[in-house]
Parts: C-alpha cells; structure tokens; sequence
C-alpha cells in the first residue's frame, strides 16, 4: 500500500500519459485503418496494393521494432518531434493495420448483392461505402475493434523505454526509488483494470445497441 | 558426389575459420584468484544452496564496457564489477568453470535476489537505505559518483549547473535521472531502456549528455575516446556493494571479508587497473560499512 500512497504523482502521472498516448493513438488507428480497410477494397487495384502492402509491412514487424524505426530513424531523416509524438506516430500506425484488417473483415460480412443493389440505383463507390458497407461492416466488428483498442491500451507500455513516462515505467522508478517491485506492479495491474472495464462495458453496449438483425 | 564434396569443404572451412577467431582473443587479460578450497560459512542458507549445486550462480550487467560486459562473440563476461565476482565466488571456493552469470537489469535486481535466482549480485548496485530494507549489502566495494558524458567537441557543458536549455539522457527511471528532474528543472531529460540507447543519442546529436555514474561513463568514453568525454565533475556519492539475501549476515560477514583482504593484499587494485584503470584513472579501495 505505501507503494502506492507515498508515489501518487509517479502513478498519476503515468496514468496521464497512458490514457493519452491511448485516446489520440486510438482516434488516429481507427481514422486510418478505415481509410485503408476502404483502399483494400477500392476498384483502383494501385490503393489495393497500397493498403495491403501497408497491413502486411506493420502487422508483421513487432511493436518494439517500429517504435525504434519512428524513435531512432527519424531523427536520421531529420525528422524530429517530441518522443510522445513518435510514440504516438508508432502506436496509432502499427494499430491501424489490425483495425483495417477488422473493417475488412466486417466489410466482408455484408453480402455483395447490397453493394450491387447500391451501384444499380447510382451511388458511387465512395456512396455505397459510406452509406451502406460500413455502418454494417462497423456493427459486425464491434467485439474485434474492441480487442484491438484494449491491445492498443496496453501496448502504450512499450512506449516507456522510449522516454514516454508512462505507466510501464512505474516499475523502472519504483524500483530505483527502493519500492518492492511485485507491489508495484500489481497497482499498475489494477490501474489497467480501471481502464479497461469500461471499455468492455462499452463494447458490450455497442453489440447491444447495434446489433443487425439478420 | 561432387555436391557432397563441396559441402565436406565448406564445412571445413567454416571450422577452421572459427577457430582461428577464437585464437586471436583468448580471453581477458583480468587476474585471476586462486581458488580456496574447504571453505565453510555456517548459518548462511545461500551458501549451502550453492554447496548443493556445486556451483555459484552472480547476477551482473551485461552492457557496460568495462564493468560487466558480455562479449556478444565470444559469450564471455568481462569487467571490473565480473572480476570482484569471480574474486568473491573464487575465495568460496568455486572457481571460474564453477561460476555462472545471469545477466539482470536494474529494475528487477531486488527481486532476482529476493527469489533466489542468483546467489549474489555484482553490477553497478548503490547501497541504499531503501533496497536494505529488501535485500541487504556486503561492501561498499567501490564508490562512484554521478557524473556527465557529453560529444568531444562540446564545451558549453562542464558540470550539472551548465545543463540549462539541454537535453540529458539516462536509464528510463534511473536514480541519475531522477536527480536532474528534481535538482536541475531547467535541464530536458530524456529517458531510454539502455544507457547504450542513450549514448547512440548523444553521437547523433538526440541529446546533448548522457547521465549516470562516472564507472559507466569512462567505459563508454574508453570505448570511442575521439568522439566521447566524461565531465570529471561527480556530483553525488555512489557506493557500490554486493548484493545479498536479506538476513543472510553469515555470507555477509565472508563477503565483507574477502572484499577486505582483497583490498589489503593489493589484489583488488590489479583488478582496477586491468579495467576501469584502462580510462587512465586510478582509485582507492573504500572504508567498508559492516552492519
């Protein structure tokens, strides 16, 4: 418990910055990945290969490798923004390729013959998108993105070897600072809890609301 | 057949090639200590832990040149802190095929210790008040003192009280660090997994300084002596010790011990001068604090 009360700051701080790093990298995944799940099923074969090349590049390096690509290869390209920034940059670009790949599959799910049933009475394929694949293809994905969004949660822990302080370097401090480990690890534990039960309590919500019936 | 043929010589030549890599550096130039034999340290549960091996197992660091430095090619250890844990594990009687190294980071240090997966750490470990109350110190073996090391050419930094408007790196959660946010709030800091990280920053000009103890930092220095320096001003007090189960005062008493003796009979001088020596430095052994 003293873990805990004696470091507030350290644990509040952290927390900050996780739920930051969390909201906007999530905002700009889900953004993007839309953007490529539409390219991945575009008429232009250019932005189908586009979007594949981009999911199967990311989706296949491990997280750590694209936050050194971002983190210590920009700056070679004299590219330079603060680390939370790149973290940003890192998380939300390697999140992206999972999301695309969830709203293809949700794309996937609506049968062809309404995208046809689009295209006979004139919308075009931007139209038939917007207004009628993806408000379906979102709602058959509910339970994927949510996974996604949780993984991504936890996956800003990455971020603190890269001079982002967030709550994956509780430890590193309290260990330092002469704390036991295992204590504190456990508060970091349950801070994540707090953070992910409601998004489970969303999701669940969604699957309820938007539920398509069939 | 002449397929087979090929890959007989191939195989050859790849084996002649590797022993002659092996030739060229044939381990440290580090002195050795003899082995004592029938060495005996009652009350102490690791020490007969290490007895039912028959062998020693000494938590380390594996990336700080000339401390405790493993080799990537040769998978040896090498360096002032591994010398005075061979020297410990040598005067309990194992010798160095009897020695094993487990190469632990900071962070998970007191727990490595407190489970029990290795017997003592040697590595860079501050004696602190805090960590006494988890693990407990034999030493201190040497004291070191946080210090900077910044690119050649840079003068504008010549102590903590020049590090306005710079940016200083260290280990993400490090004591060093920790020091300059509190103490030097108009210095940017800027922290990584590995002081290795840090020290790529600062040659490609990511930070201006690299912080921690001066023992870390003149190996670095010693490393790429053109284009690194270390400041020369310490400003805090770092005593290094072994660190040992808690409650386990018999393997502390024998520790203090050795480290005593070999303080005296000149033994952990020769161990100095064959590593952090090589920076051009000399030091004395401290005062041990028996507790």
């Amino acid at each position: 418990m003293p873990t805990l009360t004696d470091n507030w700051d350290l644990f509040l701080e952290a927390f900050v910055n996780t739920i930051l790093l969390f909201v906007v990298s999530g905002l700009f995944a889900l953004i993007v990945g839309t953007l490529l799940g539409a390219f991945r099923v575009a008429p232009v074969p250019a932005l189908r290969w586009f979007g594949a090349g981009y999911v199967n590049l990311l989706r296949n390096t491990p997280l750590t490798l694209v936050f050194f690509f971002v983190a210590f290869g920009f700056p070679y390209l004299e590219i330079n923004f603060s680390f939370t920034t790149f973290a940003i940059i890192a998380l939300s670009s390697y999140t992206a390729a999972f999301v695309c790949e969830a709203v293809r599959s949700g794309i996937n799910t609506v049968p062809a013959g309404q995208a046809e049933a689009a295209r006979a009475v004139g919308l075009t394929f931007f139209q038939t998108l917007r207004f009628v694949i993806l408000p379906q293809a979102f709602r058959a994905v509910v339970p994927p993105l949510a996974s996604i969004l949780i993984a991504l949660l936890k996956n800003t822990t990455i971020a603190a070897g890269f001079s982002v302080a967030e709550a994956g370097s509780i430890r590193a401090n309290l260990s330092e600072l002469g704390y036991p480990a295992l204590a504190g690890l456990i508060w970091v534990v349950i801070g994540f809890l707090i953070l992910v039960l409601p998004l489970s309590a969303a999701q669940r919500n969604l699957e309820r609301r938007w539920s398509v019936a069939r | 057949m002449k397929l087979r043929k090929l890959a007989v010589l191939a195989i050859a030549g790849a084996l002649a090639l590797s022993a002659c890599g092996k030739e060229g550096d044939s381990g440290s130039d580090e002195p050795t200590s003899a082995v004592e034999s029938a060495v005996a340290v009652s009350g102490s549960k690791t020490f007969d832990a290490i007895k039912k091996r028959g062998s020693v197992v000494i938590g380390v660091k594996e990336d700080q040149p000339n401390l405790g430095y493993k080799d990537p090619t040769t998978n040896e250890y090498s360096g002032f802190d591994i010398s005075i844990a061979k020297l410990i594990a040598a005067k309990l009687g194992y010798g160095d095929d009897k020695v094993t190294f487990k190469a632990i980071p900071s962070a998970n240090r007191e727990q490595a210790i407190i489970n029990g997966d290795v017997d003592y750490y040697v590595g860079t470990y501050s004696i602190t008040d805090k960590r006494k109350q988890q693990i407990s110190f034999a030493g201190p073996y040497y004291i070191a003192g946080q210090d900077l090391l910044v690119r050649k050419d840079d003068t504008s930094i010549t102590g903590p009280d020049t590090l306005k408007g710079k940016t200083v790196c260290s280990a993400t959660g490090s004591t060093s660090i920790q020091r300059i946010k509190d103490e030097h709030k108009d210095a940017k800091t800027v922290e990584f997994e590995k002081y290795s990280q840090c020290v790529d920053g600062l040659i490609n000009k990511q930070v201006d300084a690299v912080t921690t103890d001066d023992a870390i930092l003149k190996g670095y220095a010693a490393q790429q002596p053109d284009k690194l320096k270390v400041v020369g001003k310490p400003f805090s007090e770092e005593k290094y010790g072994v660190g040992l189960a808690k409650d386990d005062s018999a393997l502390r008493g024998k520790v203090n011990d050795i480290i005593e003796e070999a303080a005296k009979d000149g033994e952990w001088k020769s161990i100095y001068d064959a590593t952090l020596g090589k920076s051009g430095t000399t030091a004395t052994p401290p005062a041990l604090e028996r507790y």
